[in-house]
């Protein structure tokens, strides 16, 4: 019988799951993810965790609890860098310890990690350790990588041509998924923030989903090379030490530089530590470098956010765009 | 002459102010930060900003407006914020208008040499040799760690004072003495002066106080202001607190070197990766105080500092593994001073009577005979 792995739906999931799932189906290992976020999930999940966490960290918790009864083991990565650039924020790399000491009865935590701040070789030292500790041999390792890097680079292909991350996921998987259409002449929006918080549909409050409905093209920092967004991210002064905090400043100036754009919203958790900065940056930059023409909204969501609020701030925001298109 | 200015953190202005003034510029000593400080770093900070970074802001806030033209401050290498905060308050005051000059130094050690360009340009604007720089880094150095020392002998001597209140007043007199120390031969002196004053304060030597460990985030745990005056107040009541940071040791092992690294051993088993800022060492102190006989363990964090929040879901565990009770006290702008005394006062309760019931269980092992 094959080994059952937990790979939670929620903060790398949206950014490298191609990766892992390929990488271990090749090595015959079955990748258990938990459902999509529902209330119950987020529930347990901030009954559990402490209190200060933000919205994307008790939501682990939650994911983690679905799966702790179905499989041998859960896969909780510890992030530290995937670049010699930027490390991740402090809640990644202390969440295996976070989750292990919050949790009780969890199957075995597989928490190598993925520091690829000294070499070029990205998630390879990782893989090999998992192969080691799973008792493979480096031959089907190495092929297991390759395989896993292959469906990351055709997922990255997808979201760079506009696929959303589910959508891109969807399509990987063999579904038929229609490409994104954008309308000419509709407004166009970028929607920055992390992609365990823009994606997620429920914690997110589908933000998205209700920015198409109302007819508007929306722009991602995944439909932008990463490469970009951080040499873009390299003009301030000191770069941020956040991996995603960078992409989402360099998706900034992209976007400021585009000058398509009618309007920046940029998506935060309540009490996120990296994004305090980062919003301020965005706020302050964004009016100096377009003199105050490209309006900003910050949107800023935690547990008790409700959707009636949402739903408010998006249709004043999208009428204000018309209007001053109109005005123009 | 070039006003210069810097940030308030507990009783190192002092330090500070010598550094500057020695350096041949005009020092704008920050006042203590008051809620009127607070109240307008709170106005311009972002909202989610740890309480430090409002304070500092606010702080700077008012030094500008005393004249101030040069502020000199440490960057940091992450991933805890505050190693940006010098950039992020740069940029909010020019927005704000101000016209500042803002030198941030990196720790040495992520970058000899931009640390090395920034202090030559310092030197050339305040027209000192380096020669004599030196000098005066080790003055300020021996007041800096003159005044943490006389605050560690501060603590231990209050939970025993026959009169409540004794030690604090003549530590702020200790101040006004060390304050008025210039040379290594005065500081010398002052330094027998105070420990003398501090030495002479009537204690009754019987009390047997609790041993509480204070862990956390360096800014809270240094400033008064910002922990409601934790030390004080919990000695006042009894208890013998031991403080896990002080400056110049903070300085010796973390800035100047990679850390104390011992202490980040011990929390492997719990939180086994540097996580920025004293998250780790939170940890790591906490195992050291259960080890060393310590009743409990407070730990002092702001509001999001994300290192601090990593290390409070971790304690519960460390507490129910090594049976230490721990209390987490989260500070911001709301937290108000009767709420934290309630709480430290019914911690305080709650060791005392864990001690009695083991002392009691202790005594009755050793009397089987009878």
């Amino acid at each position: 019988m094959a080994l059952h792995i937990g790979f939670p739906t929620a903060l790398i999931y949206y950014s490298h799951f191609p990766f892992w799932l390929a990488f271990f189906n090749r090595l015959g290992i079955e990748i258990v993810t938990s459902p999509l976020t529902t209330k119950a999930i987020l529930d347990d999940g901030a009954r559990e965790a402490v209190a200060d966490a933000c919205i994307p960290i008790k939501l682990y918790h939650g994911h983690v609890l679905t799966l702790k009864d179905k499989v041998e083991a859960i896969f909780i990565p510890r992030m530290v860098r995937t670049n010699k650039r930027a490390t991740f924020c402090p809640k990644f790399l202390g969440l295996p310890d976070m989750v292990r000491a919050t949790l009780a009865h969890l199957p075995p935590i597989i928490d190598l990690q993925v520091d690829a701040g000294r070499g070029l070789w990205g998630f390879w030292p990782t893989c090999r350790g998992l192969a080691e500790l799973l008792g493979f041999s480096l031959r089907l390792a190495w092929s297991a990588y390759r395989e896993g890097r292959h469906h990351q680079d055709a997922y990255q292909k997808l979201l760079l041509a506009g696929y959303l991350p589910l959508q891109a996921m969807a399509k990987l998987r063999g579904e038929t998924v229609e490409a994104p259409a954008r309308e000419p002449g509709a407004l166009n929006l970028a929607v920055l923030g992390y992609p365990y918080q823009v994606y997620d549909q429920y914690i997110s409050l589908d933000l998205i989903g209700k920015l198409k409905k109302m007819g508007v093209n929306v722009w991602t920092m995944e439909m932008v090379h990463p490469a970009r967004l951080y040499r873009l991210s390299s003009r301030l002064p000191k770069r941020l030490f956040w991996h995603f905090s960078n992409l989402v400043l360099g998706a900034t100036y992209h976007y400021l530089q585009q000058g398509n754009m009618d309007g920046i919203i940029h998506v935060t958790a309540f009490g996120c530590g990296p994004d305090a900065m980062v919003d301020k940056i965005m706020e302050l930059d964004i009016r100096k470098l377009s003199q105050g023409q490209l309006p900003f909204m910050s949107v800023s969501i935690d547990e008790q956010t409700g959707d009636a609020g949402i739903t408010t701030r998006l249709e004043a925001f999208v009428d204000m765009l018309h209007q001053r298109r109109g005005n123009r | 002459m070039k006003k210069v200015s810097f940030a308030h953190m507990g009783y190192s202005y002092l330090g500070f102010k010598q550094l500057v003034e020695d350096m041949g510029f005009e020092a704008v000593v920050p006042a203590s930060p008051s809620p009127a400080t607070l109240d307008r770093g709170v106005t311009y900070a972002p909202e989610y900003a740890c309480i430090p970074f409002k304070m500092v802001l606010g702080t700077y806030l008012e030094v500008l407006e005393r004249g101030a033209e040069m502020i000199i401050t440490s960057g940091g290498v992450g991933p805890c914020r505050a190693g940006l905060y010098g950039m992020m308050h740069e940029r909010i005051l020019r927005n704000l208008g101000f016209n500042l000059e803002i030198f941030i130094f990196d720790p040495p050690l992520t970058g000899l040499w931009p640390f090395f360009i920034k202090l030559r340009r310092v030197l050339k604007a305040a027209g000192l040799s380096w020669l004599a720089f030196v000098d005066v880094v080790r003055r300020a150095w021996a007041k800096l760690k003159l005044l943490d020392e006389l605050e560690q002998l501060a603590t231990s001597i209050r939970p025993y004072e026959l009169k409540r209140g004794e030690t604090t007043r003549t530590f702020r007199s200790c101040l006004k003495i060390i304050d008025q120390a210039r040379s290594q031969k005065e500081i010398a002196a002052a330094r027998e002066e105070c420990r003398q004053l501090l030495q002479n304060i009537p204690r009754d030597a019987g009390r047997r106080p609790l041993k509480v460990g204070i862990v956390g985030e360096i800014y809270v745990l240094l400033e008064p202001f910002m922990n409601l005056e934790i030390e004080k107040t919990l000695g006042e009541m009894g208890v013998v607190t031991h403080r896990s940071i002080y400056l110049t040791q903070y300085t010796a092992t973390d800035v100047l070197a990679h850390g104390a690294q011992d202490v980040r051993q011990l929390a492997h088993p719990y939180l086994n990766q540097f996580v920025g800022g004293h998250g780790q060492n939170s940890v790591g102190e906490t195992i050291l105080y259960a080890r060393n006989g310590f009743d409990g363990v407070i730990q002092l964090a702001p509001f999001t500092c994300i290192p601090e929040i990593v290390a409070k879901s971790i304690l519960p565990r460390v507490s129910r593994d090594l049976g230490i009770p721990i209390l987490s006290l989260t500070i911001d702008e709301q937290t108000g001073r009767a709420g934290v005394e309630t709480r430290l006062e019914a911690f305080v309760d709650l060791l005392r009577q864990r001690r009695e019931q083991m002392e009691a269980r202790s005594n009755a092992a050793l009397l089987p005979g009878y």
